[in-house]
């Protein structure tokens, strides 16, 4: 569908048609001249140049859900530590996430900032091999409200994908804030000069989540986005007194197992509720470190491999065509 | 504006010369009208996602509406995720359209309904729009649904401060608004972005009636043991209320037959009224109520 701006006349072709500019309708309309030029038909030239600097950056992997609070940033930050423990590995975890950034929290990073260099920001180091960057860092205080409209939004994200000096990377990790909406057509179009892995979506066991989640993978469709798989967060919980589980989020509709089969999509894996999870979250440790034993570090390394598997493949892939 | 060199070339300066871009929206105005002939309007607001608005509003709708007396409607501002259709168990239903507007959807005859959900053709399509066309969407549910006279008009939104928070504040201000029911779980990564909604609320003086947390705790049913799955780490919406002075309307335990009657789209203070969630809920939609009555007396007065 073509681009119809707020102060268009009725009938607009759309800033996109070969009528931009030309037409009756656009008589009067203050965009005429510039849509008559074909200025507005030019790609936005920083798609080009994220392209070029992000080269470097061998696999790109989206973390999404159209549900809030299903466990993206928790997921994003714990694949990004995964990643990194090999120390061979360079990962870096960009949180787009503009009103929300849960990201430097969870990562134990409140507080830093960012500096600016002769080649870009840098971004926050969390290991030697493991950096974030997030808009928490810019703020006077975590506090602080990020109360931007859209476009206010998408400039942001184009910032840290062009100016962030990223550096040769493994894995570049993006956590996004939950919906269809700017930050998700924005990082999708400004990484199009790119190869993106793909996605992994985050849901929780209730319909009222995979409901949203399905819009997600709509969207992921429409933008040609590969799914690399579905994670289910939040599968259960187990009573540390009498080890009793119970389905606190009851998957009255099948839960991500059903919704994957309906679609053929490939689950990749089931994490139970543990309260040591949010708890690790709150004081910026990885869960990985603090419970390895536990059912969901367990759970969540086995799909972290799958992660891997997946981008090798993709690599393999890559090189051969 | 047009004296200034600057705008020599600009597309737009033959519109702001014209002083077209500082007139408020006519939208507002006419919204201002539209919503004279309702009483009580409530944001339910998170910067948080999924810890419980939408299903805060439908049974903040649910309870209010047990009093047949009162008309109430719920309009759902999430556009890209919007839950209220099923959680009222109106999944599949359409809006119609006549000579004094569209028309929500009753779920009683006192309670109304309307969300860009019963505009879809499927559940499963995806509304993917930038904010100016959300924005536009909120606007229509404010001026061309036709509401009635209306005793509460509840408003569910998505997580965030940004385009669907700033335009139901900018649309609305030329109504009175009663103020926002804030939504939160315990633990820190929450309550973080919730302070961040509740600076919202104070830049554009949206007045706050109380923070609610739900999430708070979850009793075992066989060994009865309670569990905090969300760990209130810097001590959860109690000691945040405390910091900045706010209302803590209550705090509702976790209970696994709330996320099943959201799915199966029945209120739970129906189905499990004697339970501690329900109960909960219930004394906090009495502090809303009081709230709101207050309101009115004071607004009688001045």
């Amino acid at each position: 569908m073509a681009d119809v701006p707020d102060n268009a006349p009725e009938h607009c072709p759309g800033t996109q048609s070969e009528q931009a500019g030309k037409v009756s309708s656009c008589e009067g309309c203050p965009n005429q001249k510039l849509c008559a030029s074909g200025a507005t038909k030019a790609p936005d030239p920083a798609i080009a140049e994220i392209g070029e600097k992000l080269a470097t950056v061998k696999h790109k992997i989206l973390v999404l859900s159209g549900k809030g609070g299903v466990g993206k940033s928790t997921f994003s930050a714990h694949l990004a530590h995964a990643l990194a423990s090999d120390s061979t590995k360079e990962v870096a975890l960009l949180d787009v996430d503009i009103c929300g950034p849960s990201v430097p929290r969870i990562m134990g990073l409140e507080g830093e900032q960012v500096h600016q260099s002769g080649s870009g920001w840098s971004p926050v180091y969390v290991e030697d091999n493991l950096s974030v960057m997030s808009i928490g860092f810019l703020l006077s205080s975590p506090d602080d409200a990020v109360i931007w409209r859209g476009p206010k939004k998408n400039g942001m994200i184009k910032q840290f994908l062009r100016d962030v000096d990223w550096g040769d990377l493994d894995y570049l990790i993006v956590d996004t804030p939950p919906g269809t909406s700017d930050e998700h057509l924005s990082i999708v179009q400004y990484l199009s000069a790119t190869n993106v892995d793909g996605a992994v979506i985050i849901t929780t066991p209730q319909e009222v989540s995979l409901q949203d989640v399905r819009k997600e993978i709509r969207f992921c469709q429409k933008v040609k986005l590969p799914i690399i798989g579905v994670v289910e967060n939040m599968s259960g919980f187990v009573c540390p007194k009498c080890k009793n589980t119970s389905q606190i989020f009851p998957p009255t509709s099948g839960g991500a197992e059903k919704m994957c089969a309906d679609l053929d999509l490939p689950l990749l894996g089931k994490v139970p509720l543990d309260p040591r999870i949010a708890r690790s979250c709150d004081e910026g440790r990885s869960f990985l470190n603090e419970i390895p034993d536990s059912p969901a570090a367990q759970a969540y390394q086995r799909i972290v491999q799958s992660i891997q598997e997946y981008c090798s493949n993709n690599e393999t892939a890559q090189s051969t065509t």
